[in-house]
C-alpha cells in the first residue's frame, strides 16, 4: 500500500469533515542495508523497509496524535476517528496549535541531502568496504589480534508533511556510513575503541584505509592504560568528547527544558553562560549536512540560528509550542516522532572553531587529562551536575604521557562552559553535533 | 523446558491471511541449499501514552506497529530483512534477501509449519489490556498524580507525570519447527517532580510499572507512592552537599541500585561476546569472579515483571540461569545462533526489540540472591564511605570491563551514621573486579519498581534488576569534592 499527496490531502480532509479544527500529517519512509564482516568473514546482512503515517489533531485547543505502519484504507480511516476521539478528551491548552500561516514557505531550498544509489555499489562491493576497513585496523598492529567488526551501511528515507494550513512539503536523504572496531590485546587485557566516517553522498566518505588505520591508532593508544590519583587539573576533550559536551548543551537549551524549568539555562538570555570566544550555531541549511532539511517537524523552514555568541546566550532551541510557552518565535527546530507531538532537536549543531591546533593545547599543559571517551549518564542538565566515567590519556609536560581509564571527571555544566580556555582549530563535522578540541580548567578527575 | 500446549487464536493467520502452506514456502525459499536455519517473526504491537505538566494532560498518543523480519544463519552468518508490508509477496523478497548472505555448506529441510501455540504457563495474564481502558481514566490518574506529588511540598515547582502501555503479540515460526504466539502487555507510571528554592533548582523521579494491566499501578495505590517519592526526592536535593571524589567504601541500598549487577557482569556475560572474546570475562567459566556471598541469577520467569517473558523472540521458553554461584562463574547468557556456536544450552534470552531488529543474547530480571546481614548493620560497618539508594542509568566497556552507574539518591557515612545527602555522583569500576569487593550481604533482597530499559547496540528491551543492600570496598566515586 503506498500513500501519496493525494492521500495525505485525504485523511485531513476527513478529519476536517468529521469535527477536527486543524491536522498536520507526516509520512516518513526508508530503507536501510548493513553489511557487517568480522575478522575477514560476513557476519551479518541486513535489509530494512519501514513506512509509517503520523496524524496529529486538534479541536480548538485539544490535541492527541497517532502513528501506524498499516496503510490500508480501513486503518487510516479508523485512525482519524480514534485521534479525534482522543484529543477532545486531552486539556484545553491555550498555547497549543499549529504553527502562524505567514510562517511557512512554499519556495523550499534544495539542500543537496540525497543522491541516486551509485550503480556499481553492488552487495560485494559493500561486503569488500568493510572488510577493506577492518583489514586496514587490523593488520596496522599484531597486537590487534581481535575485533569487533566493521560495517557497511546504507540508507535512504523520505519525508512527506502536510497540514490543514495547506502546507506540502517532501524532501528525501541518503546516508552511507563505514566503520571499524578494532580490538588489541596485550598482557591478558583488551582494548576495543573504533573509528567512522558518515556522509550523505558516498563518494565524500572516508577511505576504508583512512577508516581502519585512525580506529587501529585510537585502540592501540589504550594498552596499559591505568588509574590517577584522585586530583583538580585541566582537561582537554578530544573533538568527539566535545561535541558530546556541545550536544548536552543543545539539551539545556530546549525550548522544553527552559519553560518547564528543568534547564540550568532558564532565565539566562542575554547572559554570559560561557567563555568569551566561544560561539555556538545550530544551522538546518548546511549543503548535505547530516542534520539539514528543508523543512522542520511542523513544516517551517530551517534556518540558521546564533545560540551563544561569545559567550552571551543569544537564543533558545524552539519549536512553535514551546516559543508561545516563553513569548518567542520557534527557530525552526522541531522534530517529530510519527506518534508524538513536536519536540526540539538540534538540526546541525556546532561549536565555531578557534585559532589554536590541538597539539598547542595539550603542550601548554603541565600536568592534565586528555579525555578520549566519556560513558554513564551522569549530566544534570536541570542543576548542570555533570560526573561521568573517563578514558583519555595523561597529559605531562605539554606531552601525551600514558593512557589512563577507570576514572571519573566531574564539575557543573554552568561553571565548565565558562571554563573553556582554549578552542582548537580542528573543527571537522562527523556527525550532526560536532565541536574541535577545548580546554576545560579545574575539574576533578577521581581515581585513586 | 515446558511445552508448548495451547493453541492460538490464530491472530496472525487470520489477519493477514499467511497459512501454514504459505509459510513452509518461505521458510523453504530461505533454507535454500545451504542455510543451516532460518525464522519468520510476525509482530503486531499497540502502544499508547499520555502525559501531563503544568498539571494539564497535554499529549495523548497512540501508535501501531506490524512487521516480519526474516531471518537465515549458515554458521556464524546471519542474513535478516524485514518489512512493515506483511504480504507473502515481501516475505518472499525477504527470504532472498536474507538468504543472500548464505554460503554455507549446511542442507536443512524445515519442518512443517504446523498450528501456533500459546506457551504452556502464563507469566503475565491480564483481564483488560491498559490500553482497552477509556483515555479519560488515565488523564484522571496522571492529575492524581500531580495533586499528590503537588502536596507534598510547596517547594515543588513542576510536575511531569507520564502514563505509557503497549501490548505486543508475535509469533515465530523456525525451521526447527517452532510456532510459537505470545502476547506481551507493558504498564509503566513515570513521575518527575522539579523542585526550586530561591533559584536552587533541582529533580527528582520515580516510577514503576510491569507486564500487566492498568491495575498494577493502580493496586496498593503505587501511584501514589510513585509521587510522593519523587517529589521527596526533589525536595531532598535542594539540601545536597557536593559529592566526594576518590575511592571509598561504598553500600548500595536494595533494589534499582541492582543495576551495577546488569552493568558490571549482566552485560559482560551475554554469549555473543563471549562467543567473540570480546568480553572481559571471555573463559573465565568456573573461575571466581565475585566473592563467596556473590549468588547472582538472571531469571525470566518471574510472574508479572518487566524483564520477564513467557518466550524468548525465537520461542524459547524463559528460564532462571545460575550466573555466578557463591563467587563462581557458572554460565553465559544465550539466543540460538550463539548457543549452537559455543555448543551450551539454550536459556531463552533471545531477544529483539521487535521485527526490525535480529535476536542477541539479552538480560531479562537480573538481581543477586539476599545475604545473612542486617541491612542497618552493613552501614554501621563503614566508617567513611558512601549510601546510595537510587540510581539513574549505568554503562559498561565491554572489552575491558570498565562500567559506570550514576546516583540519584545518595548520602555520606561517617562513623557509620548516614549523615548528609550529597549531589549525584557516577561511580566507576572493573566488572570482572567488582564483587570480588562485596564484603557484606543482606537479608533484604528487592526488585526494582519496574522502569528498566537496556539498550544494546540499538535495540532496547524492558529489563528487571535486583539487589540486597551490599558493601563494596573501595570503589571510586565521581564527586567534586576531592
Amino acid at each position: 500500500m503506498t500513500f501519496d499527496m493525494n492521500r495525505a490531502h485525504d485523511l485531513l480532509a476527513r478529519a476536517k469533515r468529521l469535527g477536527a479544527s486543524a491536522a498536520d500529517l507526516l509520512f516518513a519512509e526508508g530503507e536501510a542495508f548493513t553489511a557487517s564482516v568480522r575478522l575477514g568473514q560476513v557476519e551479518k546482512i541486513k535489509d530494512a523497509r519501514e513506512k509509517v503515517v503520523g496524524l496529529r489533531i486538534f479541536v480548538g485547543r485539544r490535541q492527541a496524535m497517532s502513528a501506524t505502519s498499516d496503510l490500508t484504507e480501513a486503518s487510516l480511516d479508523g485512525l482519524v476517528g480514534d485521534t479525534l476521539a482522543r484529543a477532545r478528551v486531552t486539556a484545553d491548552d491555550p498555547d497549543a496549535g499549529l504553527p502562524e500561516r505567514e510562517d511557512f514557505r512554499l519556495d523550499l531550498p534544495d539542500l543537496g541531502l540525497w543522491e541516486p544509489e551509485p550503480v556499481d555499489l553492488t552487495l560485494d562491493r559493500r561486503i569488500d568496504l568493510a572488510r577493506e576497513t577492518e583489514a586496514a585496523a587490523l593488520s596496522a598492529d599484531p597486537r590487534l589480534s581481535n575485533s569487533d567488526g566493521a560495517e557497511f551501511e546504507s540508507s535512504s528515507s523520505s519525508i512527506l508533511f502536510a497540514n490543514s494550513h495547506g502546507f506540502r512539503g517532501e524532501y528525501a536523504g541518503t546516508a552511507y556510513g563505514l566503520s571499524a572496531a578494532p580490538i588489541a590485546v596485550e598482557n591478558g587485557a583488551m582494548q576495543r575503541d573504533h573509528w567512522y566516517s558518515v556522509k550523505r553522498r558516498f563518494a565524500l566518505l572516508d577511505s576504508p584505509d583512512s577508516i581502519g588505520k585512525e580506529a587501529a591508532r585510537r585502540t592501540l593508544r589504550r594498552l596499559g592504560a591505568r588509574r590517577i590519583k584522585t586530583q583538580r587539573v585541566p582537561v582537554v576533550f578530544d573533538p568527539e568528547v566535545s561535541a558530546g559536551l556541545i550536544g548536552q548543551l543543545a539539551g539545556a537549551a530546549s525550548g522544553y527544558a527552559i519553560y518547564k524549568g528543568a534547564s540550568f539555562l532558564v532565565d539566562r538570555l542575554g547572559e554570559e553562560i560561557a567563555a568569551p570566544g566561544v560561539t555556538i550555531v545550530d544551522d538546518g541549511t548546511i549543503p548535505a549536512g547530516l542534520g539539514s532539511k528543508p523543512f522542520d517537524g511542523e513544516g517551517l523552514p530551517a534556518r540558521r540560528t546564533v545560540v551563544v555568541e561569545n559567550g552571551v546566550l543569544k537564543s533558545y532551541l524552539l519549536d512553535t509550542y514551546s516559543a508561545r510557552k516563553l513569548s518567542l518565535r520557534s527557530t525552526g527546530n522541531a522534530t517529530r516522532g510519527p506518534a508524538d507531538a513536536p519536540t526540539v532537536s538540534p538540526t546541525n549543531f556546532f561549536l565555531e572553531a578557534g585559532a589554536v591546533s590541538p597539539e598547542e593545547i595539550i603542550r601548554e599543559i603541565q600536568e592534565g587529562l586528555y579525555v578520549t571517551e566519556l560513558i554513564g549518564f551522569g549530566v544534570n542538565l536541570v542543576n548542570g551536575d555533570y560526573s561521568r566515567g573517563a578514558a583519555g590519556l595523561w597529559i605531562s609536560g605539554g606531552e601525551l604521557a600514558f593512557p589512563v581509564e577507570e576514572v571519573t571527571i566531574a564539575g557543573n555544566l554552568k561553571e565548565m562552559f565558562k571554563s573553556i580556555g582554549r578552542i582548537g582549530s580542528d573543527l571537522v563535522f562527523r556527525g550532526r553535533i560536532a565541536a574541535p578540541t577545548i580546554r576545560i580548567d579545574g575539574m576533578t578527575v577521581a581515581g585513586l | 523446558m515446558s511445552a508448548l500446549s495451547e493453541p492460538s487464536d490464530d491472530f496472525f493467520a487470520s489477519r493477514y491471511a499467511l497459512f501454514g502452506t504459505d509459510l513452509d514456502r518461505v521458510l523453504t525459499r530461505v533454507l535454500g541449499r545451504s542455510v543451516d536455519y532460518a525464522d519468520l517473526y510476525f509482530e503486531y504491537t499497540e502502544s499508547e501514552s499520555a502525559s501531563l505538566e503544568e498539571s494539564m494532560v497535554k499529549r495523548a498518543s497512540k501508535s501501531v506497529s506490524q512487521g516480519v523480519g526474516v531471518r537465515a544463519t549458515a554458521g556464524e552468518k546471519t542474513g535478516y530483512a524485514y518489512s512493515d508490508d506483511i504480504t507473502i509477496e515481501r516475505l518472499a523478497d525477504a527470504a532472498s534477501a536474507a538468504r543472500a548472505i548464505a554460503e554455507g555448506t549446511g542442507s536443512v529441510v524445515p519442518a512443517r509449519v504446523g498450528p501456533a501455540r500459546r506457551p504452556s504457563r502464563d507469566l503475565y495474564p491480564v483481564e483488560r489490556y491498559a490500553g482497552e481502558i477509556p483515555l479519560s481514566e488515565k488523564i484522571d490518574l496522571l492529575a492524581e498524580v500531580d495533586r499528590i506529588a503537588r502536596a507534598v511540598d510547596p517547594r515543588i515547582r513542576n510536575v511531569i507525570a507520564s502514563f505509557s502501555c503497549s501490548k505486543k503479540r508475535f509469533l515465530v515460526v523456525t525451521s526447527e519447527g517452532v510456532v510459537v504466539e505470545d502476547t506481551q502487555p507493558l504498564v509503566r507510571l513515570n513521575v518527575a517532580c522539579i523542585a526550586e528554592e530561591e533559584g536552587n533548582r533541582q529533580s527528582g523521579s520515580y516510577g514503576g510499572g510491569g507486564r500487566a494491566g492498568l491495575d498494577f499501578v493502580l493496586g496498593d495505590r503505587r501511584f501514589e507512592f510513585y509521587a510522593r517519592e519523587a517529589a521527596r526526592q526533589a525536595v531532598l536535593n535542594l539540601s545536597a552537599v557536593d559529592a566526594p571524589a576518590g575511592t571509598m567504601d561504598v553500600v548500595l541500598g536494595p533494589g534499582w541500585p541492582g543495576i551495577l549487577l546488569h552493568e558490571a557482569v549482566g552485560h559482560g556475560l551475554e554469549g555473543d561476546f563471549n562467543r567473540k572474546g570480546t568480553s572481559a570475562f571471555s573463559g573465565r567459566v568456573g573461575q571466581k569472579v565475585a566473592s563467596d556471598l556473590c549468588t547472582v541469577v538472571d531469571d525470566g520467569t518471574m510472574p508479572g515483571r518487566r524483564g520477564s517473558i513467557n518466550v524468548d523472540d525465537e520461542g524459547t521458553p524463559s528460564s532462571r540461569t545460575v550466573l555466578i554461584e557463591k563467587g563462581v562463574l557458572r554460565t553465559y547468557l544465550q539466543d540460538r545462533l550463539n548457543a549452537r556456536l559455543m555448543k551450551m544450552p539454550l536459556t531463552g534470552n533471545g531477544r529483539r526489540e521487535s521485527y526490525g531488529n535480529h535476536p542477541m543474547p539479552r538480560m531479562t530480571n537480573t538481581f543477586m540472591l539476599a545475604g545473612d546481614d542486617d541491612p542497618a548493620e552493613i552501614v554501621r560497618s563503614v566508617n567513611k564511605g558512601l549510601y546510595a539508594v537510587a540510581f539513574g542509568g549505568g554503562q559498561v566497556d565491554i572489552t575491558n570491563g570498565k562500567f559506570v552507574f550514576s546516583a540519584s539518591e545518595a548520602y555520606l557515612i561517617e562513623n557509620g551514621r548516614v549523615t548528609a545527602p550529597v549531589k549525584g555522583a557516577t561511580l566507576i569500576g572493573n566488572g570482572p573486579d567488582v564483587l570480588t569487593r562485596v564484603s557484606r550481604v543482606g537479608n533484604d533482597l528487592k526488585l526494582d519498581a519496574g522502569i528498566g530499559t537496556c539498550g544494546k547496540d540499538g535495540q532496547s528491551v524492558p529489563v528487571g534488576v535486583g539487589l540486597p543492600t551490599v558493601r563494596i570496598d573501595g570503589m571510586t566515586v565521581g564527586g567534586t569534592r576531592p
